[in-house]
């Protein structure tokens, strides 16, 4: 007996749909659609802020006595600081330095997590137990307080915040990715690239990884907004970024003593801090209606 | 010597056994293993295929114990014993080609002009259009994604297939393109083949020999066609008579289907409508009961009712007798 040559006729001819990413979004969540383009302005900003800046010299050490602490006006749009220096020009800096952080930050915790999840997940057994346990310690520490105690001890920097929050937000990545891991390891492709001999390894990183990522980049993008959030808060601390370096946190601290008498100083740094954090938020809640069903 | 085959196996994810003690042998050809979900079946296939260790007993690639292989033991089995599931063999990520191309690459170097036109004739080979190697699982239909998977299976050249439910996601006219498809490729190349299932018109079509697996245990044994046409297993009668057919009264499941097997003495007594004391107090043991084994005490009453219950039906209207004409 021969096979019949006529393919199934039953989603013979969907062609695939060619999808812009922002068009793909749209179908679902206007509001994804407004985080997502939100955040473009912000990366936009920081990217091109040597350039759209009114006074670049200002994002760093220069100082214009004669101009300290001016209201918003035409020349200086957020105002001046305590040592005259353009407050807009320092808060588009500051987008470039809480950006890093929090590209460098979900990076390095997303990269660890999902690569000892995935490990853990697929392996079980004591591979699992003792990663997961390793998990469990740095999970049973405050995660700001743990933060915290490493800033302490180490020379107050960008990249001093960056270890640390990358330390205490790792733990959560592995244990989520193990958990998707650890059932996409059940599923029916997965036995079947084992019984081709494919050796482990491929099987983890070829079939395993790629199938369990989608809940761990929702749960990245919606912690881009955690992670500003804490160096913000590290830098208002006084353990992170330091002067002359145009940090958000640094700003507000540096402000909020003026908040009564010049309040332009605090407050734009703290929107800009509101609607970054807003918008990765936006995005990860979007991104989490589209993925996961 | 059978290329694999199962000795006294017992297999367990915990403290409780699923399948306990079974033998069976799968050569070049057709062999049925027939159960309801939660018989042990799909478990079973798994140690079959080297996924799963036994807890005790033995599973032989021709004559050597699959736990003991060598590496190059173990490639040569991969290579020789391939399996078709029912459903989501494929990555959802990767494209027809890619997952064909993944078995062709395992065990040898290719080129990629090679690999795609092996690709090409693969996907021929099991009916489809090689266009369709661009495509992605979901862009596929249920029937063209199994066809996919046997190919991908086919493309290591093994000597035997386990296909555990290959067919049971599918509508019923694809279902029956793939047997076609099953049943010439087996026959042209002269494939061996386990055929998992729990529907009985499909083991009736594709396989000489089968197995009834009850509570992990198996039950009946023989040629497929005695089980189907009288079988001396109450449980084998049950499935049979399930089977629905055209003209006939809708079948009607025997006994009280949703006991759980009971763990002291036979374990189908609760759902066995011939059951006596002696079923509640003894397990009964496999014996000979012409020309099959069967593990039931009541073997002979079995047969009879079969029998007559063949006679009362005139011998024909009953599926299993148009399954087995082309024996």
């Amino acid at each position: 007996m021969t096979a019949p040559v006529v393919p199934d006729a039953a989603g013979a001819a969907t062609p695939a749909l060619r999808r812009t990413p922002l068009r793909w979004l749209v179908g679902v969540d206007r509001l994804a659609v407004a985080g997502a383009a939100l955040l473009a302005l912000i990366v936009l900003a920081a990217l091109l802020a040597p350039w759209i800046a009114p006074h670049p010299e200002d994002g760093g050490s220069a100082t214009h006595p004669l101009e300290a602490l001016l209201p918003p006006s035409a020349e200086h749009w957020f105002g001046t600081d305590q040592v005259g220096r353009d407050v807009l020009s320092r808060v588009l800096y500051g987008a470039r330095t809480s950006l890093l952080i929090a590209v460098a930050v979900l990076a390095i915790s997303g990269g660890v997590g999902v690569v000892l999840g995935v490990v853990a997940g697929y392996a079980g057994g004591w591979v699992r137990d003792v990663i997961m346990r390793v998990t469990d310690v740095f999970l049973a520490f405050p995660a700001l307080l743990l933060s915290l105690a490493l800033a302490v001890v180490l020379q107050p920097s960008v990249t001093t915040v960056i270890v640390a929050i990358a330390v205490t937000w790792w733990p959560w990545y592995a244990r989520l990715t193990a958990s998707v891991a650890a059932s996409v390891a059940t599923r029916a492709f997965v036995d079947s690239a084992r019984c081709l001999g494919v050796p482990a390894p491929l099987i983890v990183f070829r079939h395993v990884l790629p199938n369990s990522l989608t809940p761990v980049l929702v749960q990245l993008s919606l912690d881009g907004g955690g992670v500003i959030l804490t160096a913000a808060a590290l830098s208002y601390l006084g353990l992170g970024a330091h002067e002359p370096t145009s940090e958000w946190g640094l700003m507000v601290q540096q402000g909020q003593s003026l908040f009564t008498t010049n309040w332009w100083v605090v407050t734009f740094p703290g929107l800009a801090i509101l609607i970054t954090a807003f918008a990765f938020n936006v995005l990860g809640e979007g991104l989490r209606a589209r993925l996961t069903r | 010597m059978s290329v694999l085959s199962a000795d006294a196996v017992t297999l367990a994810y915990g403290a409780a056994p699923v399948v306990h003690e079974v033998s069976l042998a799968v050569d070049e050809g057709g062999v049925g293993l027939i159960g309801e979900s939660g018989s042990g079946k799909t478990t079973l296939a798994r140690a079959l295929l080297g996924l799963l260790r036994p807890r005790s007993g033995t599973i032989r690639y021709g004559s050597r114990d699959l736990a003991a292989l060598d590496r190059s033991g173990r490639a040569e089995f991969r290579r020789a014993v391939q399996p078709v599931f029912q459903a989501e063999a494929l990555d959802p990520r990767m494209t027809a080609a890619a997952s064909i191309g993944e078995a062709l690459t395992t065990h040898h170097r290719m080129s990629r002009a090679g690999r795609r036109a092996r690709v090409a004739e693969l996907l021929d080979g099991v009916g489809l259009d090689p266009a369709l190697a661009a495509r992605r699982p979901h862009q596929m239909s249920g029937g063209q994604r199994q066809r996919v998977a046997i190919a991908r299976a086919l493309a290591v050249e093994p000597r035997l297939l386990v296909l555990d439910e290959p067919t049971s996601a599918l509508d019923v006219t694809v279902q029956a393109r793939i047997l076609d498809l099953l049943e010439g490729l087996a026959g042209g190349r002269g494939l061996g083949y386990l055929l998992i299932t729990h529907n009985l018109g499909v083991v009736g079509r594709l396989c000489r020999t089968s197995h009834v697996l009850f509570a992990g245990r198996v039950v009946e044994s023989g040629p497929t066609r005695d089980l189907l046409v009288h079988p001396a297993h109450p449980y084998t009668l049950a499935l049979r008579d399930a089977v629905p057919r055209l003209g006939g009264e809708p079948p009607r499941a025997s006994g009280r289907t949703e006991a759980a097997p009971a763990a002291t003495g036979c374990p189908f007594r609760l759902r066995c409508p011939l059951a006596v004391d002696r079923c509640r107090d003894e397990a009964p043991e496999a014996r000979e009961v012409t020309g099959r084994r069967v593990a039931c005490h009541r073997a002979e009453d079995v047969l009879e009712r079969a029998l007559d219950a063949s006679r009362w039906r005139g011998g024909t209207g009953h599926p299993a007798h148009h399954i087995q004409k082309g024996h």
